[in-house]
């Protein structure tokens, strides 16, 4: 541990602001070497293999250049990393290719609305600093499960926290394989199958041989990669279009624009605006107007349910057990919500500028003017006008006369647009060149890399720590320890591939889950295990299931069982969040068509995803399971035994900042 | 330096606890309470930005607002770490 440490590593420590400052350098020199290449006529597909290829190599020369063979270097990097680097580290856990890749594009859709995922994702580092992080990392806790099992005695806590774990990160890792394979296929033309397993390779390098420590170090260089490769087009956007290059300042005037085209496009017949009477699909829905996609309840519900989700998701919490004290801890967090920041109060910005192109230059435009841009997307099957696939002028010319009284411009509800190609196509509609996509794509790829590493460790460290070790064979020496955490690394890694390849329809829904699932999970565990000492073992592990059960409960029957939600759960229709009309029209008539009983329907089932109770979408079971958590775990404390004085001191203990961790790991 | 008794124990939890409560209410406040209130924000709008209020607070003003928070916290939060005699050595 610790006194181990050598003189070596000192330096090492000391030096890192230089390695990274010229890591970052030579960066921004390998991008200018390829905007050379790209000028001297190197074609599009070789630069974009020397972008993915090259930022892959070297993150996987940093993992094999950090492997270890030291248990508290695996597990936690030897709580060693000072606050500033975590905080980069952690910004590269959080986002996910879901952040930098759908976060705009959902900010383009919904408006206002879409807001409430932003909000949810940053406000939540204010409860893990204030209510948990800092305590877990004086506890000394190699994984999450260790602190509910020392504090709510023993192995049935653990396990409840194992299962917890695995269920909310196994299924999002998942989404960061399946990422990582849709980003090399756009980019690089291989097959999607091919893609995720080379993605895993990437994944793979970098966390095997080192565990923590590795995925830091790594973690920090895909930060600075990501960091760059999203603002880059978006600042020489801003500077093109309004001279300054800070579009999250530029983008009010945007937004006027915008406001002022809608009203445009709706006196010249190119939309149709969603209104209390009627709400269409392809309507055109005000940018800044609050409340037409989710209702109130809805909004302020994922907006909650992100935000404790984040301070209850373990591969999050995990990354503070690395920092050498509880003030760095601390002060970690408040870095990591930095780095964050920087992404996600840009996303609005790629939102507008992309809804200003298209309102300008797409929607009441002549079929025949349409910009070329658009087709490369239209061929991927992401950008469809009249109904078909954008493939080429042609295709959309065809598709637009085959639909009866057509006035031969393009209209608000011809045009319908993945949410995905927002950030990936804003180099091009800027007319920017190719090496600026080669870099967004290298971006999108470490956002997708960093989050699946961080996921992989945390499901990982899991099985081999508490369920291998604490569970099984407790007397396991170093070496098996080790031997037994990569091995089931490299298999969970694997499953994950083999799920992600065959594209499984729930994949970005199930992101959403892991918040809510991990929210009413841990949250009441942890929170009332540090902050009320009567808080005892009963109490807790009912709770657990308590929450936990509720929050799968209706997120399962809503989703795959819904029939049976509606005869015997008393589930009813969610209901529009515009019109107030219940979305299943006739709700018996949908009950009583032959396949509503049926199980595990697919989404496109007629009441899949859309019943529940109180008008409530299932992304937020947390919000019921919460809740209930913390009931059940206050009422049956207090009918159950004061925990032991022994322990009250141990709770005393781990809300000192000074001191000795609680619980001290064998080497 | 204090002396590590029970009292001083539960003094410095007792703060520690108050300064949570103001964070959370602030958390709350920014987090919620403000964009309860977005439809008579967006009518004012931020001069020469040309942002709507109501939307600005949601996609910036609550986020610089947490960013900073954090760190005022962590200072907070160590200033009475120290004045208890619980702070870590430097």
């Amino acid at each position: 541990m610790a006194t181990q440490t050598t003189t070596s590593a000192d330096a090492f420590y000391k030096q890192l602001g230089r390695m990274y400052g010229t890591y970052t350098g030579g960066f921004l020199a390998f991008i200018v070497l390829l905007a050379l290449l790209e000028q001297v006529g190197v074609p599009n597909k070789i630069l974009g293999y020397l972008f993915v290829g090259f930022t892959i190599v070297v993150y996987a020369v940093i993992g094999v250049m950090t492997r270890t063979a030291q248990v508290s270097e695996y597990y936690v990097a030897g709580r060693r990393v000072p606050a500033f680097y975590n905080g980069m580290a952690t910004g590269a856990d959080w986002m996910s290719a879901a952040s930098f890749v759908g976060m705009a594009g959902t900010l383009f859709l919904l408006g206002y609305d879409g807001i409430a995922w932003v909000l949810g994702w940053t406000g939540g580092f204010v409860l893990v600093s204030i209510l948990i992080g800092p305590y877990l990392r004086k506890f000394g806790a190699y994984t999450v499960p260790d602190f509910l099992a020392f504090r709510f005695g023993g192995n049935v806590a653990r396990f409840l926290g194992v299962i917890v774990l695995v269920c909310c990160s196994f299924t999002y890792v998942t989404a960061q394989v399946y990422g990582t394979g849709l980003i090399a296929s756009r980019f690089l033309g291989m097959s999607f199958e091919i893609a995720v397993f080379a993605g895993l390779a990437g994944i793979l390098l970098c966390s095997m041989l080192g565990g923590m420590r590795a995925v830091t170090w790594t973690q920090i260089a895909q930060y600075i990669v990501l960091i760059v490769a999203y603002l880059t087009p978006i600042i020489i956007l801003s500077t093109m279009k309004y001279g300054i290059p800070i579009p999250e300042l530029t983008y009010g005037a945007a937004i006027q624009e915008i406001t002022a085209r809608e009203g445009q496009m709706l006196k010249d017949n190119l939309a149709v605006l969603c209104t209390v009477e009627s709400c269409p699909a392809g309507s055109l829905k005000p940018h800044i107007e609050p409340f037409i996609n989710y209702s109130p309840l809805n909004f302020f519900g994922i907006i909650f349910c992100m935000m404790v989700g984040t301070a209850s998701l373990p591969h999050i919490l995990m990354r503070y057990f690395t920092t050498p004290s509880v003030r760095e801890a601390r002060q970690s967090v408040a870095w990591s919500l930095f780095f964050i920041f920087l992404l996600y109060f840009s996303a609005p910005a790629y939102a507008a500028f992309s809804k200003l192109e298209v309102y300008t230059n797409i929607i009441g435009r002549d079929v025949t003017a349409i910009r070329p841009w658009l087709f490369t997307w239209g061929e991927l099957g992401l950008i469809q006008i009249c109904g078909k696939n954008a493939a080429s002028l042609d295709a959309a010319i065809a598709a637009c006369k085959a639909i009866a009284g057509h006035p031969g411009v393009v209209r608000l509800q011809d045009f319908v647009i993945n949410t995905d190609v927002i950030v990936l196509s804003t180099p091009e509609i800027a007319g920017l060149p190719y090496v600026i996509s080669g870099l967004v794509a290298a971006g999108g790829l470490a956002a997708a890399l960093s989050t699946a590493d961080g996921l992989l460790l945390a499901i990982a460290n899991a099985l081999s720590h508490d369920i291998y070790y604490k569970m099984l064979d407790p007397k396991a020496p170093t070496i098996r320890r080790l031997t037994v955490a990569r091995v089931l690394l490299f298999l969970v890694a694997v499953i994950a591939a083999y799920l992600a390849s065959t594209k499984p329809a729930d994949i970005l829904a199930m992101v959403g889950w892991a918040f809510s699932l991990a929210m009413a999970g841990n949250f009441p565990a942890l929170v009332m295990g540090v902050w009320w000492k009567r808080a005892t073992t009963t109490g807790a592990i009912a709770g657990i299931i308590a929450g936990f059960g509720l929050c799968l409960f209706y997120l399962v029957v809503s989703r795959y069982f819904p029939g049976f939600g509606v005869k015997y759960a008393g589930m009813t229709s969610l209901l529009n969040p515009v019109t107030g009309k219940p979305v299943i029209a006739d709700l018996a008539a949908a009950m009583a068509a032959p396949n509503a009983m049926e199980s595990w329907p697919t989404l496109a089932h007629p009441l899949a995803n859309k019943v529940g109770w109180f008008n409530l979408n299932n992304i937020n079971c947390g919000l019921l399971g919460m809740p209930l958590g913390f009931l059940v775990i206050y009422v049956v404390s207090l009918m159950t035994k004061e925990p032991s004085k022994e322990m009250q001191a141990f709770i005393d203990e781990i809300r000192k900042p000074r001191g000795r961790t609680v619980l001290e790991e064998k080497v | 330096m204090v002396e590590p008794s029970q009292a001083n124990t539960d003094a410095h939890w007792r703060a520690t606890t108050r300064l949570m409560f103001i964070h959370l209410g602030v958390w709350f406040f920014f987090g919620y309470v403000i964009h309860m209130f977005v439809i008579p924000l967006n009518k004012i709008v931020i001069p020469v930005l040309g942002f709507p209020l109501g939307f600005y607070m949601a996609a910036q003003g609550s986020l610089i607002v947490f960013v900073v928070m954090l760190f005022m916290f962590a200072k907070q939060q160590d200033r009475i770490d120290r004045e208890f005699g619980m702070a870590e050595d430097d």
